[in-house]
C-alpha cells in the first residue's frame, strides 16, 4: 500500500520505491480507481498468500509498511487509493443514498464508505425517530450507562454553575470563566445523546428515550404514546404490566395521563410550556402522571407545598 | 483409566480450576466426564440461550457458582432493542425447584426483575454472592429482598446497572444479625441512601474489604465509614465534595492515614479538586485507580494525583488527561498493565484531547501493558507500529477513533498497516477492536497473524466479502465476531457455515447480508439459532433479496428460544 503512496505525492518517500516502475504504467489506472471504488480486484480470487506477496510488515517507517511487491496486474488495483477528499467527516454528512459495495469491478460506487450514512438512515434505537444525521447510532461505542452518566454530569455541572452565577460572584474573571464554560457545556449538551428515563404511573420499571432524536414536543409525545400505550405486542409481561387502553394525546389534556418532567432544580413541570430548546437543557427525567395527580402542577409557576405533594416517592 | 478410585480423581481435578481446563478434562473419557461433572462447582455460561437450565442442573448437580451472560455485546451501545430477551427468571425458577445449593450468581447483560431477586433470596439458604453487571429491569425493592433474606450474604456487587431507585431504605433491610459482608458496591444507584443505616452496616461488618458508594454519600459519611473500616482494600468514594478548610476535611485527612490497605480506588462522582490532597498518602500503594467517572477533576489535577501512584497496575481515566498527562503516566507508572482512556466529550468536534502521541508515550514507558481501551481523535500507522514494537504483550487491544472512518491524518492512508503490526507482534492477542479507515488488508493480516484471537469487533471497515473470509478462515480460535456497517454479504456468511458451531456467536448489522442468505444458513445449520431483528414492522415477508438490518446467530443445544419478542425472527 505504501508503494502506491508515491503516486499521490503524499506520505513518506521511502515507500515509493517498491512500486516505482509500476507507477508510471498505472497512473491512468489510478484515476479510474479513485472514482471506481473497488477494494481488491475480483481477478485476484486466490488467497493472497499464494500470490507470492511479500507482506513485509517491517516495523520501520521508511520501508513503508507492507511493501507489496506484487506482480503487476496480478493484483490489479492494490487496495484503495485514497485522498483527503474521500473522507469527509461523518459529522458533516446527513443521510443520503447509501452506495453499494460489491466484488465486481463494475460497481460504480460513488463516494467513500457508506456504512456511516446508512447507519444514519437506519433507525436502530428505541424510540422511533431517526437521529438528526449528525450522529451515528451506537457510536462511539461507549456503554449506555457511561454515556448517560456523562450527560447528567454535564447537566448538573451546568446547574451548579448557574447557582454560583446567581450568587453573584464578584470576581470578573470567575464570572467570565463560568459563563464561558456554561456556553461550552451548552454546546456540548446539544450534541450529547440525551437519553432520559421515563416512568409511567403504575409500572415500576421505567424506559429510556433519546431526546436528541426529536426536534419538537409532538414527535416526543407520539413516541411515548407508542411506547407505553400501543406496544402491547412488544412489551413482555415481566411482572404484570398494565394494559393501558387510552391512546390519546398526552399533551392536549384529552388523555387520562399527562406528561411531566423534572427539571434541573428538582421541580416537576408540565411538558410543553417552554420552548423545546430550553426544555432540552433542563429536563432530567420524564414522568407520565395520572391527570388526577397532576392538578398541583401549574404551567409556569409552582409553589413549594404543591411541589412537595406532586414529588414522586 | 480406572486405576484410581473416583475420590482420587476428584482430588486431582480440584487443582484444575479454569473452566476451559475442566471442559477439556471432561472430554477425556466417560469416567472423567462423570467425575468431573459431579465435582464441578463453578460453571460459566457465555450465552444463556445456548442451553437450558434443565441441562445445566442435570449435568452439574454440585453447582454452587453460576455465571450467565445474556444480550449480545452490541446491546451496550443501544443496537439491540429493548425486550430482546436475556431473562434470568427461568434460570432462577429452575434452580430453586432443584436441589442445587446455589451460593453465587454472576449476571451480565441480563434482564433481572424484582420478582427474580425475591425468588433468589428465598430459595438458597447459603446464598453468598450476587454480582450484576450491565443488567436492568429491577428496582431497589429487589435489592431490599436480597438484603433482608440472604442471611450469609458476603457480596453484593452492582456494576453499571440501570436500577429504578424507589428509596434508599433497602440498606436498612440488612438485619442486625448480618455481619458477613465482605464486598458491597452500589455506586450505580442514583438515589438517596439511608446514611445512618450504611454506617451501622459498616460498623458490624468486620470482614468488609470492598466498599463502593454512590453519589448520595457525602464526605462526612465517608469519614465516618473509614474510621470504622480502616481495613478496606477497595474503596469507591461517593460525593467527594467539601470545604478544604473544614473540620470534617481535616478529620478525613487523618483517618485516611490509617487506611493502609487500600489498593483500589474509584468513584469521585462529584469532586472538589482542592480536597484531593487528602488521598495522596494512599496513592503510593494503589494498584488500581478508576477515575473514569470523575469528570470534575481537570487535567492538571489528574496529573498531580498520578505522580503519586508509582505502583499502579490498572488505570481508567478520562481523556482530559491529555497527551501530556499520559506522558506523566508513562514516566510514573512503570508497572502499568491495563489502561483505559474514555472520552469526556464523545461528540466534541475537533479538539484533540488524546492522540496517537499519548499512546506511543505509554508504550515506551509501560512495557508491561497488556490491556488497552483507547478512545482518541486520531491515530497513525507509525504510532501503531511503534506501539506494537514496544508492547508485544497485548492480550486485549481496543482502539476507538471517534470519527469512524478516519484515515492516518499524516499519510491519509488506511490504518491497515498499523493494526497489521499489532497482530503480527502481539502473539498472545485475544481480543481486538478496530476503528479508523480500514480495507480488506487489515483482515488479511488478522487472518494470517492473530492466531490466539477470540473476539473481534469491526465497525465501518473492509471492502468486500474477502475481508470477513480472511478472518473466518484464519482465526482458528475465534469465538465472538461482531460486525456493523461493513460491506460483508452472503458470500462471506455462507462460505464456511461449519465455522459458526465452533464459535459462540456472530453479530452482523447494517451489512450486506440478505434474508435469503440467512435463511440458507439457518437451513444448513440446525444447531444454530439465526435471529433476525426487525424493529419497524417490516415483518411482512420481504423478498429474499432484502438486506437484513440486524442478524445475531449463536450455537445452541436447545433450538429456537420461546421467549423471543415479535420483532425477532428465528429462521
Amino acid at each position: 500500500m505504501d508503494g502506491t503512496l508515491g503516486l499521490l505525492g503524499g506520505g513518506s518517500g521511502g515507500g515509493g520505491s517498491s512500486g516505482a516502475s509500476a507507477n508510471e504504467s498505472t497512473v491512468s489506472k489510478v484515476e479510474v480507481v479513485e472514482q471506481d471504488f473497488v477494494g481488491m480486484s475480483s481477478e485476484a480470487s486466490s488467497y493472497p498468500a499464494e500470490a507470492e506477496l511479500e507482506l513485509g510488515l517491517g516495523l520501520s517507517l521508511g520501508g513503508g509498511g507492507a511493501a507489496v511487491k506484487a506482480k503487476p496486474c496480478k493484483w490489479g488495483e492494490r487496495g484503495r487509493i485514497l485522498t483527503a477528499k474521500d473522507f469527509p467527516s461523518v459529522v458533516s454528512h446527513g443521510s443520503s443514498t447509501p452506495s453499494r459495495f460489491s466484488d465486481t469491478a463494475t460497481a460504480a460506487a460513488v463516494g467513500p464508505v457508506s456504512g456511516t450514512k446508512r447507519a444514519a438512515d437506519s433507525v436502530c434505537q428505541e424510540g422511533g425517530s431517526p437521529t438528526g444525521g449528525s450522529q451515528v447510532v451506537g457510536w462511539p461505542p461507549i456503554r449506555a450507562y457511561r454515556m448517560n452518566s456523562l450527560v447528567n454530569q454535564a447537566k448538573s455541572q451546568r446547574a451548579e454553575e448557574d447557582k454560583l452565577i446567581g450568587e453573584k460572584d464578584k470576581s470578573p474573571d470567575a464570572t467570565k470563566k463560568k459563563i464561558y464554560s456554561k456556553a461550552e457545556t451548552n454546546a456540548k449538551e446539544k450534541c450529547h445523546l440525551g437519553f432520559v428515563k421515563v416512568n409511567i404511573d403504575g409500572v415500576p420499571i421505567g424506559r429510556k428515550v433519546d431526546l436528541n432524536a426529536h426536534s419538537c414536543y409532538a414527535t416526543l409525545a407520539q413516541m411515548l404514546e407508542d411506547m407505553f400505550f400501543r406496544s402491547a405486542t412488544t412489551v413482555k409481561s415481566m411482572g404484570g404490566e398494565e394494559q393501558l387502553t387510552k391512546p390519546s394525546k398526552l399533551l392536549d389534556g384529552s388523555s387520562e395521563f399527562v406528561l411531566t418532567y423534572e427539571d434541573r432544580d428538582g421541580d416537576w413541570m408540565l411538558v410543553g410550556d417552554v420552548p423545546w430548546g430550553m426544555f432540552l437543557g433542563s429536563v432530567k427525567r420524564l414522568r407520565i402522571m395520572r391527570t388526577s395527580e397532576a392538578n398541583g402542577l401549574a404551567p409556569r409557576f409552582h409553589e413549594r407545598n404543591e411541589r412537595q405533594r406532586s414529588k414522586p416517592i | 483409566m480406572n486405576y484410581f478410585p473416583d475420590e482420587v480423581l476428584e482430588h486431582v481435578f480440584d487443582f484444575v480450576a479454569s473452566h476451559r481446563d475442566r471442559n477439556a478434562v471432561s472430554l477425556v473419557c466417560r469416567l472423567w466426564h462423570r467425575v468431573e461433572r459431579l465435582s464441578r462447582q463453578r460453571v460459566f455460561v457465555g450465552n444463556c440461550y445456548a442451553l437450558s437450565p434443565q441441562i445445566l442442573i442435570a449435568r452439574f448437580p454440585g453447582l454452587k457458582s453460576l455465571t450467565l451472560k445474556g444480550k449480545p455485546h452490541f446491546a451496550d451501545f443501544n443496537l439491540v432493542p429493548h425486550d430482546w430477551g436475556g431473562y434470568v427468571q427461568p434460570w432462577i425458577e429452575a434452580l430453586s425447584n432443584s436441589r442445587i445449593g446455589l451460593e453465587e450468581l454472576r449476571l451480565k447483560r441480563m434482564v433481572v426483575s424484582d420478582e427474580s431477586l425475591e425468588l433468589l433470596s428465598r430459595s438458597f439458604a447459603n446464598f453468598k454472592s450476587l454480582v450484576l453487571v450491565s443488567c436492568e429491569g429491577f428496582t431497589t425493592v429487589g435489592l431490599a429482598a436480597i438484603a433482608a433474606n440472604c442471611r450469609f450474604l458476603r457480596e453484593l456487587d452492582l456494576q453499571e446497572n440501570e436500577i429504578d431507585d424507589h428509596s434508599g431504605h433497602w440498606l436498612s433491610c440488612f438485619p442486625d444479625s448480618c455481619t458477613s459482608l465482605i464486598s458491597l458496591n452500589f455506586a450505580c444507584l442514583k438515589g438517596e441512601i439511608n446514611l445512618a443505616a450504611l454506617e451501622r452496616l459498616v460498623a458490624r461488618s468486620p470482614n468488609l474489604r470492598s466498599l463502593r458508594l454512590n453519589r448520595a454519600v457525602p464526605l462526612e459519611t465517608l469519614q465516618n465509614i473509614l474510621m470504622r473500616a480502616p481495613q478496606l482494600v477497595d474503596l469507591g468514594t461517593g460525593s467527594y465534595v467539601h470545604d478544604p478548610d473544614s473540620e470534617t476535611y481535616n478529620k478525613l485527612k487523618h483517618t485516611i492515614l490509617k487506611c493502609k490497605s487500600i489498593r483500589n480506588l474509584s468513584g469521585f462522582l462529584e469532586v472538589a479538586p482542592r480536597c484531593l490532597p487528602a488521598i495522596y498518602p494512599i496513592c503510593l500503594n494503589l494498584t488500581s485507580l478508576n477515575l473514569s467517572y470523575a469528570a470534575g477533576i481537570h487535567g492538571s489535577e489528574l496529573v498531580k494525583l498520578i505522580r503519586h501512584c508509582a505502583k499502579l497496575q490498572r488505570l481508567w481515566i478520562l481523556d482530559c488527561i491529555g497527551d501530556k498527562g499520559l506522558e506523566v503516566v508513562a514516566s510514573t507508572c512503570k508497572e502499568l498493565q491495563e489502561l483505559r482512556v474514555f472520552p469526556s466529550d464523545p461528540f466534541g468536534v475537533g479538539h484533540a484531547a488524546v492522540t496517537e502521541n499519548g499512546l506511543v508515550a505509554i508504550s515506551v514507558g509501560c512495557p508491561k501493558l497488556h490491556s488497552l481501551l483507547y478512545f482518541c481523535q486520531q491515530m497513525t500507522n507509525a504510532a501503531l507500529i511503534a506501539v506494537a514494537k514496544n508492547c508485544p504483550n497485548f492480550i486485549r487491544f481496543r482502539l476507538c477513533i471517534l470519527d469512524p472512518t478516519k484515515p492516518d491524518p499524516v499519510t491519509m492512508q488506511p490504518l491497515d498497516n498499523g493494526f497489521g503490526a499489532i497482530v503480527q507482534s502481539c502473539k498472545r492477542l485475544r481480543r481486538l477492536s478496530l476503528s479508523g479507515l480500514l480495507t480488506d488488508w487489515v483482515f488479511l493480516y488478522i487472518g494470517m497473524y492473530a492466531e490466539q484471537l477470540e473476539m473481534l469487533s469491526v465497525a465501518f471497515a473492509g471492502d468486500s466479502d474477502k475481508g470477513m473470509l480472511y478472518v473466518l478462515n484464519g482465526c482458528k480460535k475465534l469465538r465472538k465476531l461482531e460486525i456493523r456497517d461493513s460491506p460483508f454479504g452472503n458470500k462471506a456468511l455462507l462460505t464456511d457455515v461449519g465455522k459458526y458451531e465452533t464459535m459462540r456467536s456472530l453479530w452482523m448489522s447494517s451489512c450486506e447480508v440478505t434474508l435469503g442468505g440467512c435463511k440458507t444458513l439457518a437451513k444448513e445449520m440446525p444447531r444454530l439459532n439465526v435471529e433476525i431483528i426487525n424493529e419497524h414492522d417490516q415483518m411482512e415477508i420481504g423478498s429474499d433479496e432484502q438486506r437484513v438490518e440486524k442478524m445475531y446467530l449463536y450455537r445452541t443445544l436447545v433450538g429456537p428460544r420461546k421467549d423471543a419478542p415479535e420483532f425477532v425472527w428465528t429462521l
